[in-house]
């Protein structure tokens, strides 16, 4: 059980955090690993904040309580800084990844990070799903991230399961499952880590 | 969803079709969930007792316009040859529809209670 | 995300979208329904393979739970394999369509997930609204994950048609935790659902008209009595044909399925009785409970209709100490509703291990390990005398 990965997503509503967290256990599935992603139901509105997870493991995973101390916490709205405490019930190691274009030392300092107990990770998800998607929607960007910091599977099995989705979904909108496979190798590649 | 040989089977098998449902039945000698397992049942149930008042014909008045063999909610009326043989009271609740549906200036049909000698009531009471 | 990608043999879905899969191999001739959150999911996507011709059912899109149950009823004593699928207060308003299918003896099976009852209101899992049906005459099947639901709604289609028992069935999974939380499903190919649940077989359908019949004719004090004598006497029948069809299953799928899961029961000294996703969550403190040398052992309760006091009987009279977990108070002033089964199923074992209740995730409140390992270690501590201090405990509530 030590090593079943735990993860927090927050995000507004309308963002996709639900969606990271489901597309991200579906690939995960697909390699083989056993998978859990459930969101936190609340007032559903757009641009509200919600919160989703994922367990992922190498074996069944039984548990089905909340998560609450999650070794990894994805934040896809840079507006959050100041008004959520992401690092709540973060464990000592834990890692923290910020759509943001600020880099991770400041981003460190603006949270108020002071030791090195938990890992500040950056990515700039916004401007990549837009250069790459023509769309401000960071998911896909994130979980592109998310993947290369939890190392949850390699970057070939993400795409491969990613692209054969998104065709069901997009297969009308070739450009578009590019742009997303883009995003999320681009992510995978850059995330810088404090 | 229509009866197939499995469902002709599980039929054979399991559910009492033909038999009758005696008033003693045990519980599993019942067709389950008190289905009533065939069609026309309702003629094993006279509704002759519960009549206070019966309708007496008068066959010299009787026009055998049939209005009396046309309402009458339990077939009471008995018709041969186009014409009105008198009434089967073995159904007869005693309803008096027949009374009333009588064109009023022929007025073959009355109502006298259970009680009264009458005649000219045909059928068998 | 279109649901055709994922009919592969194992895939990672929802609840509910594996109770839709489920539901879609099943392909029952008539669906009516009305959406409730949480189960909306599961009529929406059902009404989608109508819409996009996967399915060739036909669906009643009705005003009403009150109808939709309805509407299934006339649909099965028509002659029709037919579902609907509810939660919560739509449960509650099909209460009198409930005694009136079982009674009719019509083998409908419905996916209920599990969300507790207002008021006040609450739209979050706990068992308030199956627990208070659980007298309504219809077999329960309760469901610990995903996958449970999937392979409980397949083998409640043969449980109920079994012309032994011919009963509605009702299969619950926890609202949210389990019918919206992603995990890995194994589905069996369309095919092999086919010939596992065969056709359906209604000996009475209405419209064979050939064969003239009356369903849900009067009947009063000469035969309504033996009548639910024989409804009775199937419920006690259908003990035999679940663990029949749980095992015929296993040969299928390598998941074998019985009344009760005893998990590490061998040598326990104490035992946890858990139903649904609670069960999960147990099982994890149970390992860590073993690792640290400590006897314990979980009773999960999957079929709670027909209650399984003789088997439960077995494995509890073994042990030191129960806590039986409830997630629904029965308002009795003496705890929840498993708790006074599980407690009536001990009075007949010789050795009788002491007993107490744990009321907990009322209206979705979380129950994490800590919890339930605190539950765990408490009923470690009962001797004689002391249950009397508190048969009834409410657990994660704040004081």
């Amino acid at each position: 059980m030590t090593n079943m990965l735990e993860i927090r997503w927050h995000g507004r509503g309308g963002q996709g955090a639900k969606t990271a967290a489901l597309l991200l256990a579906e690939a995960a599935a697909a390699a083989g690993k056993h998978v859990q992603a459930f969101p936190e139901y609340g007032p559903e509105r757009m641009g509200a904040p919600v919160v989703s997870y994922n367990r992922i493991s190498d074996t069944p995973i039984t548990l089905h309580s909340a998560v609450l101390s999650p070794g990894y916490v994805a934040v896809l709205d840079p507006t959050f800084i100041g008004s959520i405490d992401f690092t709540a019930g973060m464990p000592e190691n834990g890692a923290l990844l910020v759509n943001t274009d600020t880099p991770a030392l400041q981003l460190r300092e603006r949270l108020g990070l002071q030791n090195d107990s938990i890992k500040v990770y950056t990515i700039d998800a916004t401007g990549i799903s837009e250069a790459n998607i023509g769309r401000p929607i960071p998911n896909t960007s994130m979980l592109g991230a998310m993947v290369a910091v939890a190392q949850v599977m390699e970057l070939d099995d993400l795409l491969q399961d990613t692209e054969r989705r998104l065709e069901k979904k997009f297969h009308d909108r070739p450009r578009l499952i590019q742009g997303n496979l883009a995003a999320i190798t681009q992510a995978y590649k850059e995330v810088e880590c404090r | 969803m229509t009866e197939s040989s499995q469902t002709k089977n599980l039929l054979k098998d399991h559910v009492i079709i033909d038999k009758a449902i005696e008033p003693n039945a045990g519980w599993r000698d019942l067709p389950i969930g008190a289905v009533i397992p065939k069609g026309g049942t309702s003629r094993q149930f006279t509704t002759g007792d519960w009549r206070t008042i019966r309708p007496v014909w008068s066959p010299e008045k009787c026009i055998h316009c049939h209005r009396c063999w046309l309402y009458c909610p339990d077939m009471c009326w008995v018709s041969e040859d186009k014409k009105i043989q008198g009434v089967d009271l073995t159904n007869c609740k005693g309803c008096g529809i027949c009374a009333n549906v009588c064109p009023t200036k022929v007025h073959a049909i009355e109502m006298h209670p259970e009680d009264t000698k009458t005649e000219h009531t045909a059928g068998e009471d | 995300m279109a649901l055709q990608e994922k009919l592969t043999k194992t895939a990672a879905l929802t609840g509910n979208e594996a109770a839709a899969q489920a539901m879609r191999q099943i392909h029952p001739d008539v669906v009516a329904a009305y959406p409730i959150t949480p189960q909306t999911e599961i009529v929406q996507l059902y009404s989608t393979f109508v819409n996009d011709g996967i399915v060739h059912t036909e669906y009643v899109a009705v005003e009403s739970e009150h109808s939709a149950l309805s509407a299934t009823i006339g649909a099965a004593a028509a002659g029709a394999r037919s579902m609907t699928a509810t939660s919560s207060n739509g449960l509650a308003y099909m209460w009198e369509m409930l005694y009136i299918a079982a009674g009719l003896r019509l083998p409908i099976v419905m996916p209920v997930v599990n969300r507790a009852l207002s008021g006040p209101i609450n739209i979050h899992c706990d068992h308030s609204d199956t627990m208070g049906a659980r007298d309504a005459g219809w077999i329960q099947i309760y469901s610990e994950n995903a996958q449970e639901m999937y392979d409980n709604l397949i083998q409640a289609v043969r449980i109920a048609e079994n012309p032994d028992i011919m009963l509605p069935v009702m299969v619950t999974m926890d609202g949210f935790i389990i019918s919206h939380g992603m995990e890995n499903v194994e589905l069996l190919p369309d095919r092999a659902v086919e010939e596992f649940i065969g056709e359906y077989r209604y000996p009475y359908a209405l419209l064979d008209i050939e064969n003239p019949r009356t369903i849900g004719p009067l009947t009063l004090q000469d035969f309504y009595f033996e009548h639910k004598r024989a409804q009775a006497d199937a419920v006690v029948k259908a003990k035999t044909v679940i663990l029949k069809v749980g095992e015929e299953y296993g040969q299928l799928t390598d998941r074998s399925y019985e009344l009760i899961e005893s998990y590490r029961m061998e040598d326990a000294e104490y035992a946890l009785v858990v139903l649904g996703s609670t069960a999960g969550t147990a099982k994890y403190v149970i390992d860590e409970l073993r690792q640290d040398g400590e006897k314990y052992g979980l009773v999960k309760i999957r079929v709670c209709r027909p209650f399984p006091a003789v088997r439960l009987g077995e494995v509890l009279s073994r042990v030191t100490a129960v806590g039986v977990m409830d997630r629904a108070d029965s308002f009795s002033g003496e705890g929840g509703p498993i708790f006074a089964e599980v407690r009536a199923a001990l009075y007949g074992v010789s050795h009788r291990p002491h007993c107490i209740n744990y009321i907990y995730g009322l209206g979705g409140r979380d129950i994490g390990p800590d919890l339930i390992r605190s539950a765990a270690l408490d009923i470690k501590s009962l001797k004689d005398g002391s249950e009397s201090d508190s048969l009834v405990r409410y657990l994660g509530v704040r004081e």
